[in-house]
């Protein structure tokens, strides 16, 4: 039986990124209120999830690979160094992304938004730090190997993204049927500070 | 600075937009037209309650001359709040202050003392030009990727003009936003839909063809702008171009509906050569392609020779000269301003394609100089020009100046600013606010106003 702390934190990890209206239940409860429908806010959340799923796996399987061909701890300490210095980019420059998707966007856009969304503000990076105890605890000689730490990993992202879609899609559904925007104006705390200080203490947590 | 909540002025919808506190404070963009003097972007008292009221409180004067301010915009606005591009936690403090005929850009900081603002940063023309590509910066917004801005020529002054993209943090300026600009040369105002992912833009001319004044054979053989341009917004594409045809010249102000989910807005057609008649169109989505109808047209009026400029004798007529419209925040209210009659119109709009007249008031204009009851001077010049809508859509502010050079070519004698206020009654009608005449001390003229926490032309909203 594994630690049970590290899925904790892959899913805590999860519902802090789904909490944030710049991780998509903003999107897609705006996308229902043009609309006029439910069905569009529970049917956006599918490819926001995806998305950004797909944004935390490529990051999750380069680290499990790369650990299993180099040295696991060089690795970690390289993953660390990115972290911290994707903390700085994202507090200088987070706010001059190119802007490709827009409100007339399909399915597939808003995939394309998600991961692009995620990838930008270092989700799955976030997530390494749970995953090198998840990973090394899945083979017997507790080192990463591609098969055995790769399906935890697939397995983390996959409690990861759950949780996230869960959060976010409570959010949509309670934004858009009862409580409406006008909290926005006070209620959208700056979660960027937040979202900066939780890359650079996952990347210090590498180094160290 | 980071904040931790968004800023207060910042409104997820129009309809909350309405809402919002009156304004206390505008700022007006005001020129020398002789550009001996540096020109200002002036304080303005409108709280009623104030011993200061409908007086001028506060100056920023320019650290060079014969910069033209003419329009200009804030930092941020409620787009910020944008699903797809948010950027809830920036201020609404800075405007940009562009010099249209210097192409110098002033960023001036309203905080902390909104009264008594303080120019931050100055970007010199050769910076635009060399990092833009672009001179002779008009219309600013806040949007999704920044500051907009749409400027008239290249840097040698010629086609083609286009929009370039600012810094909202910082002010770098980013560089030219067009990937893909098509058949679009001419430049002039832009704005767009949101909801639509669509970016609209309208034509003018380059320098040579206005900063000596319209230059009548230009005007007479239709060959200033007369297109409107329909971009996509992301791609940074150019997907249509329509054309108003031979008979219309200078297709300026364009006033998408705030409401995010309506695919239409309005434009100004200065003046017909037909008839001289001005003319409000409705552009709007046809299926997959954009259309426009006229729905407005406002007649010349006849005029005695004698009372008329040397451009005008020989049509022994006043056109209305419509140079400026803006829309209310319930997209219910049109305002028109007839620059050459006096003449400033209220249209109800909630039908785009049949408009009402519902208001109407006249103030000064080429023949009738019509007065305002606090004015000193029983004949007043100039005319209705750069209009501005308060958020609750109950108050309307104008000046009366166009252009330095355009001015006195219908304006002989030059223009004495003004300023007034009209207050508009949210069933339709309005009527001058008495107490509110600014007589704008020389040599200054006033342009456009903006006003504190934001306006009716300054923001745009995802959500509806």
């Amino acid at each position: 039986m594994t630690e049970v702390w590290p899925w904790l934190v892959v899913a805590g990890l999860g519902a802090f990124h789904g909490l944030n209206p710049a991780m998509g239940w903003l999107f897609a409860v705006a996308l229902g209120m043009h609309r006029q429908s439910q069905t569009v806010v529970l049917q956006s959340l599918l490819p926001i999830a995806a998305g950004h799923a797909l944004a935390v796996v490529i990051v999750a399987l380069a680290f499990v690979y790369f650990g299993s061909v180099i040295d696991q701890k060089l690795v970690q300490r390289i993953c660390g160094v990115v972290l911290v210095a994707w903390a700085l980019y994202h507090a200088l420059y987070g706010h001059r992304h190119r802007v490709r998707v827009g409100m007339q966007t399909g399915m597939w856009g808003l995939a394309l938004w998600s991961f692009l969304m995620a990838s930008a503000h270092g989700a799955g990076l976030m997530l390494i730090p749970a995953l090198v105890p998840l990973c090394l605890a899945a083979t017997p000689a507790k080192e990463l190997t591609a098969g055995g730490s790769m399906l935890t990993a697939l397995a983390a992202v996959g409690v990861h993204t759950a949780a996230m879609l869960a959060v976010t899609g409570t959010i949509a559904i309670i934004v858009y049927r009862w409580v409406g925007l006008a909290f926005l104006r006070r209620g959208w705390l700056n979660v960027d500070l937040l979202w900066t200080a939780a890359l650079v203490v996952a990347g210090l947590f590498l180094i160290i | 600075m980071a904040i931790l909540q968004p800023d207060p002025s910042f409104y997820p919808s129009p309809r909350m937009a309405m809402k919002a506190p009156p304004e206390t404070l505008s700022y007006v963009a005001t020129f020398d037209p002789a550009r001996k003097v540096p020109d200002q972007l002036a304080v303005v008292d409108v709280d009623p309650k104030s011993t200061t009221y409908s007086q001028i409180v506060g100056r920023v004067e320019m650290p060079n001359a014969g910069d033209e301010l003419h329009h200009f915009g804030w930092n941020a606005c409620s787009s910020c709040l944008c699903p797809n591009a948010p950027h809830p936690h920036t201020e609404r403090r800075y405007l940009i202050v562009p010099g249209l005929r210097s192409s110098r850009m002033h960023i001036i900081d309203t905080k902390p003392d909104p009264k008594n603002p303080k120019i931050v940063r100055v970007i010199e023309p050769e910076e635009i030009a060399e990092k833009a590509g672009y001179t002779r910066p008009h219309t600013i917004h806040c949007g999704p990727e920044g500051i907009y801005v749409a400027a008239l020529a290249d840097p040698d002054g010629n086609k083609p003009g286009g929009i370039f993209l600012m810094d909202h943090e910082n002010f770098d300026i980013r560089g030219q936003w067009e990937i893909d600009r098509g058949s679009q040369e001419f430049s002039y105002d832009f704005w767009w839909h949101l909801g639509h992912d669509t970016l609209v833009t309208s034509e003018w001319g380059t320098p040579d063809m206005f900063e000596e004044g319209l230059v009548p054979e230009i005007l007479l053989g239709s060959k200033y702008g007369r297109k409107l341009h329909f971009w996509d917004l992301h791609e940074r594409k150019h997907l249509q171009e329509i054309d108003f045809g031979e008979e219309h010249q200078l297709v300026f102000e364009l006033r998408p509906a705030h409401d995010p989910r309506k695919a239409y807005g309005f434009v100004n057609c200065v003046i017909s050569l037909k008839d001289l008649s001005a003319s409000i169109w409705t552009w709007y989505k046809d299926g997959d392609k954009w259309a426009v109808k006229k729905v407005i047209e406002i007649p010349a009026e006849p005029a005695d020779p004698d009372d008329l400029p040397p451009m005008l004798k020989g049509f022994s007529a006043v056109p209305p000269l419509v140079t400026d419209i803006d829309l209310s925040m319930d997209d219910k209210f049109l305002y028109v301003a007839c620059f050459g009659t006096g003449d400033l119109h209220q249209y109800d709009v909630s039908d785009p394609f049949n408009p009402k007249l519902t208001g109407k008031v006249r103030i000064g204009g080429i023949v009738s100089k019509a007065t305002h009851p606090k004015a000193r001077n029983g004949a007043l010049n100039g005319a209705p020009q750069m209009v501005e809508i308060s958020r609750d859509g109950r108050r309307v502010y104008f000046t009366n100046s166009l252009y330095g050079a355009i001015d006195e070519q219908f304006y002989p004698e030059g223009i004495d600013g003004w300023m007034v206020k009209l207050d508009a009654d949210p069933n339709g009608g309005i009527s001058f606010d008495e107490n509110f005449f600014i007589e704008w001390p020389g040599p200054h003229r006033p342009h456009q106003v903006r006003l504190e926490g934001g306006d009716c032309s300054s923001d745009s909203y995802c959500y509806p």
